[in-house]
């Protein structure tokens, strides 16, 4: 359904994703891996058309979007919603009216300028937030919740968009490790019983592991990488983030129980 | 997993109808007040209507007529364009002058003025009020008023216009610069008080730093909008290319080539001053941000 074709992108003479290649068949929960700078967000961002290609091409369903212009990329960006690691709310604006936000591109300027949006759909955004657990939010400021609730809040945005793809940019690399679990098994929830395809960022190797069915590993670029969460092994994930030896993943876990777990191997040790 | 733990007990048919009846509410209020706005707007524009001499309905389609006249007549003795140019290009600089000069003057005005009047800085923070007062004075008496007092007293000629605008831009500037000063920190100045030093030498060397770039920009602003004042000032014998371009753009004198001359040297003034000013000012602000 999604297939990306020698993509790359140019920022005057340094190349931030460098021909890369994805195919995506069948609806699955998709992690991409690789440290800061490996390209990752640039690659999401195209993919979402908030920054355009410089080469290669983005198929969706066999039609070409890396083109687009006008209503059409905007018709392209309500069916591919994003998910930003600093969650990119209103603050200002209530919990519902931010999800409303998600129906932007099937209402007018000047109705939305007064916020006048159908009745029905302001119950399908309640409903969307119930589904999520911050229903009871509903009436208050965005900036008045914790960052899991607004990360949330987030992805019932995404979802009130009805997407075909959710692309995620470090949607948990703000959050703590409670929250960040949260929010990992909602997106999980929205692939499975909405069969929706997820493709997110990732920046710890235990989350990609833990919640996806393919990982993809970036470096400087290009991809590296590409299998089932069992293929990546240490030395594999060396490899992907260009470390030597002393590279150990528990280092870079935020999960809880693998915390718990390095402490009591490092408390054993001494 | 997913439910909060500070859940109240509510379903979400409760939800859905409470904020249904707050959007309802809200929407209420909105459109009461779009209407009123309306209706206000409609009446005032009926009762300024009927105050006219003539009626806007009339008067609307000879608008264009005087600037059309102007360009004719212009047109007309083109070849004398660049002649006029010329002639009339001293007094555009003795416009400049009475700008730049005024905001020199209203800049080192106004950042005492806000610096008296800042909380946490002021050297004589009782006084605060006073000073405020002084600047709302200063900004409250337009500049045309204080200029035909001055040209009175002092006789025409560019220094009462120069004084007038430099009044009302120290407070204009002031009143800027003192909510500058409200997001300046006030650790340095602590630092400089436990040195023992003065109140000036803690203003100058604590506060003027941070501020810097910003009072730069805002005067630089303050500049453009004073080479126009100083323009209309000419117009009650404060001298400058106002003074001309009140005599040249007299109905019915055949002097409209002379008029169109000085609109042309005053646009094109203010294009070349507005490029390099928000030019400078990009500079300051990013510079800043480095």
């Amino acid at each position: 359904m999604l297939r990306i074709e020698k993509l790359t992108k140019r920022f005057g003479d340094k190349i931030a994703v460098d021909t890369a290649t994805l195919d995506i068949d069948k609806p699955c929960m998709i992690g991409v891996i690789g440290r800061s700078g490996a390209g990752k967000s640039t690659l999401l961002r195209m993919i979402n058309r908030l920054s355009d290609a410089s080469d290669g091409q983005i198929l969706f369903e066999g039609r070409d979007v890396t083109s687009l212009k006008g209503s059409d990329k905007r018709a392209w960006q309500s069916e591919c919603a994003m998910i930003f690691q600093q969650f990119n709310l209103v603050p200002r604006m209530d919990v519902v009216s931010n999800v409303l936000h998600g129906t932007l591109n099937r209402r007018s300027t000047f109705a939305t300028m007064f916020n006048l949006f159908p009745m029905e759909d302001i119950h399908t955004a309640i409903d969307i937030l119930d589904r999520l657990g911050i229903a009871e939010h509903a009436a208050k400021r965005a900036e008045a919740l914790s960052g899991g609730q607004q990360q949330r809040v987030a992805i019932a945005r995404a979802l009130m968009q009805d997407p075909k793809i959710i692309l995620a940019d470090e949607p948990i690399a703000s959050l703590d490790p409670m929250n960040a679990q949260t929010v990992m098994e909602a997106l999980r929830r929205i692939h499975e019983e909405d069969g929706r395809t997820v493709i997110a960022n990732l920046h710890t190797l235990d989350t990609a592991r833990r919640y996806c069915d393919r990982v993809v590993g970036m470096r400087d670029g290009r991809i590296v990488f590409d299998g089932l969460p069992e293929q990546l092994t240490t030395g594999v994930a060396r490899e992907i983030y260009g470390a030597d030896a002393n590279f150990s993943e528990a280092a870079t876990s935020t999960e809880i129980d693998t915390l718990e777990a390095t402490i009591r191997a490092e408390m054993a040790e001494a | 997993m997913m439910a909060d733990l500070t859940a109240a007990p509510l379903t979400t048919a409760d939800i859905h109808a409470q904020y249904g009846e707050m959007t309802r509410r809200k929407r209420l209020y909105g459109g009461i007040l779009l209407v009123l706005f309306v209706a206000l707007m409609a009446a005032g524009f009926r009762t300024a209507d009927g105050r006219n001499a003539g009626s806007f309905r009339d008067g609307i389609t000879h608008v264009f007529d005087y600037p059309a006249e102007v360009l004719a007549e212009a047109g007309e003795k083109l070849t004398e364009l660049p002649g006029h140019l010329v002639t009339f290009f001293p007094a555009l600089i003795e416009t400049l002058n009475i700008a730049a000069a005024s905001t020199l003057v209203g800049l080192v005005f106004g950042t005492l003025l806000s610096l008296l009047s800042t909380r946490g800085m002021a050297a004589w923070p009782r006084l605060i009020p006073l000073f405020r007062r002084i600047m709302d004075i200063s900004r409250a008496i337009p500049e045309i008023v204080i200029a035909l007092v001055l040209i009175f007293l002092l006789g025409g000629g560019p220094v009462p216009a120069m004084i007038a605008i430099a009044i009302h831009t120290a407070g204009a500037l002031g009143k800027l610069f003192s909510e500058v000063n409200e997001n300046a920190s006030l650790k340095p100045v602590e630092g400089l008080e436990s040195v023992g030093s003065s109140w000036g030498q803690r203003m100058w060397l604590g506060v003027i730093p941070q501020v810097g770039p910003n009072y730069v920009s805002y005067a630089l602003l303050r500049f453009e909008i004073n080479i126009r004042a100083s323009a209309i000032l000419g117009f009650v014998g404060a001298g400058g290319i106002g003074y001309e371009l009140k005599n040249a753009m007299s109905w019915g004198q055949g002097r409209y080539d002379e008029a169109a001359a000085i609109f042309l040297l005053l646009f094109v003034t203010i294009t070349v001053v507005d490029q390099i000013s928000s030019a400078l000012r990009d500079r300051l602000i990013h510079g800043a941000k480095a």
